[in-house]
């Protein structure tokens, strides 16, 4: 990766290539890698090494952008003009007040590992090689990918914001599949490789697949569910999707609309997004160079807030940037990237003990918004599912399709589990979510998949 | 750009590969969106950079960097070698190709008017004046506009010979309006969602869309969709307008079709396919007027192109004829293992990643039906529109559509609005209720611009061919 003095040297020679009244830079390097397994061999192995500058510049209240990954001089030179070239083609925009100022307090955070960074392809095969013979040794196929990589994010603005920060992530995620169509998942990351347990994920993988051996229909209709992390996370991720951050509530698109310091969901929910945890995948600061600051979003059910970048800050009365741009220029506005949703004191086999009939499920798949005002969402469950009865998992059911308002969901929150996990978040490369396993009353499915 | 890629095949052939090829691409993107009277986005980007693909030992390795220069080159290449006897230690057959005759050859997009030279002014201006006409309707809280174009010059070269340079562009535009009354946020979209129809062709495609005639149509049913009533849970018939239809082919047939996913090699993330070729030739995927075909070669298609990132030529594969699943969308690898031929569709979304089977232009072939008999011909049921949010399980059986509007149909004609569509059936159960198509004059290509695939993820341009059609028993108005 390339040292920060460099990057940050570079960020304030294209700033100085502006005659724009306010100018920005982000810088974003990525050597990424990829090893990617199935029918119990690899089959496809990658590299990708990669630089780009995304540079803002501000004309008065006229915004324009332009990116590149050609880092010569003259390219550079010929973006800043793009850019501003672009700014003059803009209308003013009212609501545009300025970029970030400097003088934020940044967290400390480890983000970076040296022996992750410098993985090999070797290496990255003789995991994958272990998590393969595994499945054999359960005549069991094996599919999944596992990668390694190192991002680097700098952010400079003619105001005197100045950040880089360098990150490692190591990631792997084990599908095994049984002849006859069960399958089960495993799934971790982390900025440090060795901390995946690559070995005991393809063995949780394979106990999936005993469990679910020969499949059974059963038909839609209301079930207690008990949710792995996997599936929470894609919830609370729809949510922040669909409604965390200011510009949706300014346009009136989120369900908390109207409805801060109300009851949206059961009072043994909540949410809050913290980019300087180191319990989950931290970033010190946004896109825009500002730094994260924690935001509860629901607190004891009660909807408490939404993140903030620095445009959707100053469209509101008394409000700052909480540190939660995305790159610029976006339509989407600011998102939360590193959300926690708060523990319990159950854990997955008290849940199960507990329902008389009811569906485990792993994790969803093709997750959609159908109805974004009211949360509801649908898509189809995966990779380990089953039917419980009797305080027991008793066989393997065809995968189901769920309609349901994850407001009303998580109104419906019986049992919540002590310990967390960390799943992808809203960003594939930076971040991720942290929640729990759930256990919820009266989940609708609206569908199964039929064998054909 | 002989000397560059001839860099990559000699070392790679001087390292041991038994195969090697490199792409160099040139990209260019310029995206414009406008939001309530003014430009909110307007984006420029642009990227180069070059990908090395090799076997050695038998077994796949890649490789890539944005630094287009020599020594570069050579770390890359040899990294993708190293890469590549990584995957031999854990690989279980040598890979084998299918056979492909090299070739020297060109291709370039037709087009009128390159849309990165028409000047920005003018492009506002009819972005902005579609937008404008959406504000007539007081109840429009949030009127959106945008326009994309995409260019890529991408050189491959391989160590059998070939050596192909191509010019794809891409554009397209929409309009939307949001209305919003009483908690209720209602949307419509023209000519499609998800920022409107985008096809292989010039600014001269953007300019035919007709943005602003339609802006004042689609602005009064987004607020009509707020007073209307919500589809109703039954089972009945459904007719389904060319642009939901054109979705529908994509996630049911287009993506169970790829031979790839059929072979187990996306089960860790997209999924697999019930389409086993067991089924090829004798499966019944649909009645006997259903049939699809997988064509590179459509005029203004998405999926157009000369030759597919293996350079294997463009080609038109029939997939269902007569109702009666036939063929795959492949690539050399796959194609090598029923012992044919690459149908040519490997498709990789840049420089720096390695081409995948995808979709180029998977048509429904247009039936002998006038629309307006097709309604008139249907004693009760519901026409749905536009489409808004879609979900399909792992094997693409199970799916859910839900649309942006759809009307009520009685005694064989168009009744009251329905808000909140949705339709739910299993793909060969839903296709072999259709029984009826509309003819060509209602068959438009459609451009699909975010296709998601693969790890790390790809995101590709495909086009759907299609005109409304009628399926009959069909689950409407999913409750939740």
């Amino acid at each position: 990766m390339i040292n920060t003095e460099k990057t940050l040297s570079l960020l304030k020679k294209t700033l100085a290539l502006s005659a724009a009244d306010q100018t920005e830079v982000l810088f974003w390097a990525n050597d990424s890698h990829l090893t990617r397994f199935a029918n119990n061999c690899i089959h496809q192995n990658v590299s990708e090494k990669n630089r780009s500058l995304s540079i803002r510049v501000v004309l008065g209240k006229k915004i324009g952008s332009a990116s590149t990954n050609l880092l010569d001089p003259e390219s550079i030179e010929n973006t800043v003009a793009k850019a501003l070239q672009i700014a003059r083609n803009q209308k003013d925009n009212p609501h545009f007040k300025s970029l970030p100022p400097a003088g934020g307090k940044y967290a400390s955070v480890d983000t970076f590992d040296a022996e992750t960074a410098s993985f090999t392809p070797d290496q990255r095969a003789q995991i994958a090689r272990k998590v393969i013979e595994i499945a054999k040794r359960n005549h069991l196929i094996a599919s999944g990918a596992l990668s390694t990589g190192t991002i680097q994010v700098a952010v400079a603005n003619s105001l005197g914001i100045q950040v880089c920060q360098s990150f490692t992530r190591g990631a792997l995620k084990i599908v095994f599949q049984t002849s006859d169509g069960a399958s089960g998942y495993a799934e971790s990351f982390s900025a440090r490789m060795r901390e995946i347990e690559s070995e005991q994920m393809a063995h949780q993988a394979a106990e999936k697949c005993a469990k679910g051996a020969h499949p059974a229909d059963l038909p839609p209709g209301q079930y207690t569910v008990v949710l792995e992390p996997y599936a929470v996370g894609d919830m609370v991720g729809f949510l922040a999707y669909l409604g965390f951050g200011a510009l949706a509530m300014q346009e009136g698109r989120s369900f908390m609309c109207g409805r801060l310091g109300q009851r949206i969901t059961g009072e043994n929910i909540t949410i809050w997004d913290d980019g300087t945890s180191a319990c989950g995948m931290p970033l010190p600061f946004d896109f825009e160079g500002v730094p994260k600051q924690p935001v509860t979003l629901i607190e004891n059910g009660t909807a408490r807030g939404v993140v903030y970048d620095s445009y959707t800050a100053g469209r509101e009365e008394g409000k700052s940037s909480t540190g939660h741009a995305l790159p610029a220029p976006n339509t989407f506005g600011p998102v939360p990237l590193n959300l926690f949703m708060k523990s319990g004191d159950s854990n997955l086999q008290e849940m199960i003990e507990s329902t008389e009939r009811g569906i485990y499920v792993t994790r969803f798949h093709y997750t959609n918004p159908l109805e974004p005002i009211k949360a509801v969402i649908t898509g189809m469950t995966r990779d380990g599912t089953f039917l419980i009865e009797d305080g027991q998992i008793k066989n393997g059911v065809r995968n189901l399709r769920f309609t349901q308002s994850i407001l009303e969901a998580f109104s419906r929150v019986s049992m919540i589990s002590r310990d967390t996990k960390l799943v992808p978040g809203l960003e594939e490369e930076l971040g991720g979510t942290v929640v729990p396993a759930l256990k919820i009353e009266k989940f609708n499915f609206t569908g199964a998949t039929a064998a054909v | 750009m002989r000397d560059l890629t001839d860099i990559a095949l000699n070392l790679a052939k001087l390292k041991g590969a038994s195969y090697a090829d490199i792409r160099i691409v040139r990209g260019k993107q310029e995206s414009l969106e406008v939001k309530n009277g003014s430009p909110e986005q307007i984006k420029y980007s642009e990227s180069l950079g070059f990908g090395v693909r090799v076997i050695v030992d038998g077994a796949w390795g890649f490789a890539s960097s944005s630094r287009l220069e020599k020594d570069e080159i050579e770390r890359v290449t040899q990294l993708a070698v190293r890469i590549a006897r990584a995957s031999a230690t854990a690989k279980i057959a040598d890979v084998v190709l299918s056979t492909l005759e090299p070739v020297q050859a060109s291709y370039k997009t037709p087009f009128l008017k390159d849309p990165f030279e028409v000047p920005l002014a003018q492009k506002l201006d009819l972005l902005l004046g579609a937008e404008a006409l959406l504000r007539r309707e007081r109840e429009v809280k949030v009127a959106r506009g945008s326009m994309i174009a995409w260019r890529e010059e991408k050189t491959f070269a391989s160590t059998e010979g070939s050596f192909i340079q191509q010019q794809i562009l891409h554009c397209g535009a929409g309009i939307m309006a949001t209305a919003v009354r009483d908690g209720d946020v209602q949307v419509r979209s023209y000519p499609n969602s998800f920022r409107g129809n985008f096809a292989s062709s010039g600014y001269e495609f953007i300019e035919s869309l007709g943005l602003a005639e339609n802006a004042e149509r689609v602005a009064s049913e987004a607020v009509q969709l707020l007073g209307a009533d919500h589809c109703p849970s039954k089972i009945t018939t459904v007719i389904i307008d060319g642009s939901q239809l054109a979705l529908q082919v994509h996630e049911s047939c287009g993506h169970p079709i790829e031979l790839d996913r059929v072979f187990g090699t996306e089960a860790s993330y997209a999924g697999t396919s019930f389409l086993t070729t067991d089924k090829l030739g004798k499966f019944r995927y649909g009645s006997p007027i259903v049939n699809i075909v997988a064509d590179a070669t459509t005029e203004g298609g998405l999926g157009t192109f000369g030759f597919d990132d293996e350079g294997v030529p463009a080609q038109r594969v029939q997939i269902v004829k007569d109702g009666i699943f036939c063929g795959y969308l492949t690539s050399r690898e796959t194609a090598a293992r029923l012992g044919i031929r690459s149908g040519g569709a490997m498709r990789a979304d840049g420089w720096n990643r390695i081409p995948l089977i995808r979709m180029t232009n998977v048509s429904l072939e247009p039936g002998d039906w006038k629309l307006e008999d097709m309604i008139a011909d249907t004693d009760e049921g519901i026409y749905l529109e536009t489409n808004k949010s879609w979900s399909i399980d792992e094997k693409r059986l199970n799916f859910q559509f839900g649309t942006e509007v759809a009307w009520e149909i009685k005694r064989g004609k168009l009744g009251r609005m329905l808000k909140n569509p949705t339709y739910t059936s299993i793909t060969p159960r839903f296709w072999g209720s259709c029984d009826a198509i509309a003819n060509r004059d209602y068959w438009k290509m459609w451009g699909t611009p975010n296709c998601g695939k693969g790890e790390p993820v790809q995101i590709m341009h495909t086009g759907h061919g299609a005109s409304p059609a009628r399926f009959r028993n069909i689950q409407v108005g999913v409750t939740k």
